[in-house]
């Protein structure tokens, strides 16, 4: 439910970024967010296509890049995907660490034409 | 001028989301610490004791001439708001009319019907949900998860976004404790794993145990901030 108004920023910083380039319209938005964020891709894409006609965006394809939970961990700094439910580190054994992907949530950038 | 071309150029954005949402929740912070307010994000599932919490919380404080107020969010009813409203706090229910979280404009809509400049703390209560209240700034100062015993101990493994980014969890209805298979210890571990920093108390509010603690916890919070 709470991806609308998160479309709505998308469709704010396309619009923005489209006029600072002079695009005529807009192709692609890139995203990248973080398997912790709780954004359904579907759901933007859905409110996306209800957002975007009749703007510089029209019909552009959104690409979303899903970035992976990782913690390093506290005790040797080893870098790792935790498991589901598993989040010993696979070095020392020492359960979880700081997150350090995961929480990414922002528009890396959009392909226009000009 | 370069030739024209309708071939597409990428160009760099790297613009954070929610950015609109933190806009508003600053504005928020700097209304309450204006008027210095402590104010504490309760999240949890529906169901976990939030609203029991809150009654009991406020009584114990009030004892301690500690003045509460409580923003409620619910999806939909004033039922939470008119509980909290029998103990005589004041209180302001928000409906989010079916979004699953409170957002920084919501709380900021909320807020002239609180007589902020004469209150000490100010609990939000969130819409019941593990998931996405965490992704929103409201402008407290403090996030808290509630994770009842019924819920289980493996919580953690399912919702972690929640677990990492809270100040302190609660263990709530730990009256139960004897009739369930919820492992306090390993549950502790899961969670420390996460986020060591953040304390993990066990209560109840039913029977009042270890609610000490826990309005401790927010009188010692009170007092950093005075």
């Amino acid at each position: 439910m709470h991806e609308l108004s998160v479309t709505e920023d998308i469709m704010r910083i396309v619009n923005d970024h489209a006029g600072r380039n002079d695009a005529k319209s807009v192709t692609d938005v890139y995203l990248v967010i973080g398997e912790l964020s709780s954004f359904i891709d579907d759901s933007i894409q859905f409110y996306f296509n209800i957002l975007s006609p009749d703007t510089v965006a029209d019909g552009a394809t959104l690409h979303f890049d899903r970035i992976k939970t990782r913690f390093r961990c506290r005790n040797c700094g080893t870098e790792f995907e935790p498991e589901e439910r598993d989040w010993t580190c696979p070095e020392c054994q020492a359960l979880g660490g700081d997150v350090i992907a995961g929480k990414e949530f922002f528009v890396e950038s959009i392909k226009v034409t000009t | 001028m370069a030739e024209s071309s309708s071939a597409a150029t990428r160009v760099p954005v790297v613009a954070k989301l929610l950015t609109a949402n933190e806009q508003v929740a600053a504005g928020n912070r700097a209304t309450f610490q204006g008027h210095g307010n402590l104010v504490i994000n309760i999240m949890a599932s529906p169901g976990a004791g939030k609203t029991t919490l809150l009654l009991a919380t406020i009584e114990l404080l009030r004892a301690a001439s500690v003045k509460v107020g409580v923003i409620e969010g619910d999806v939909a009813s004033q039922v939470d708001a008119d509980k909290i409203a029998t103990t005589g706090a004041p209180v302001v229910q928000i409906n989010t009319g079916g979004s699953c979280h409170l957002d920084a404009p919501m709380v900021r809509s909320g807020l002239e019907a609180l007589p902020l400049e004469g209150l000490d703390v100010v609990f939000i209560e969130n819409v019941g949900n593990l998931i996405c209240p965490v992704s929103f700034d409201l402008g407290q100062d403090y996030n808290i998860a509630l994770l009842s015993v019924p819920e289980g101990h493996d919580k953690p493994y399912k919702y972690p976004g929640i677990f990492e980014a809270v100040d302190l969890v609660v263990v709530t209805k730990s009256d139960l404790l004897p009739y369930l298979d919820f492992e306090v210890d390993t549950f502790r571990e899961l969670v420390a794993g996460l986020n060591p920093n953040a304390p993990i108390l066990v209560v109840s509010a039913k029977t009042g145990d270890g609610m000490d603690a826990w309005t401790n916890w927010v009188q010692e919070r009170l007092e950093d901030g005075s």
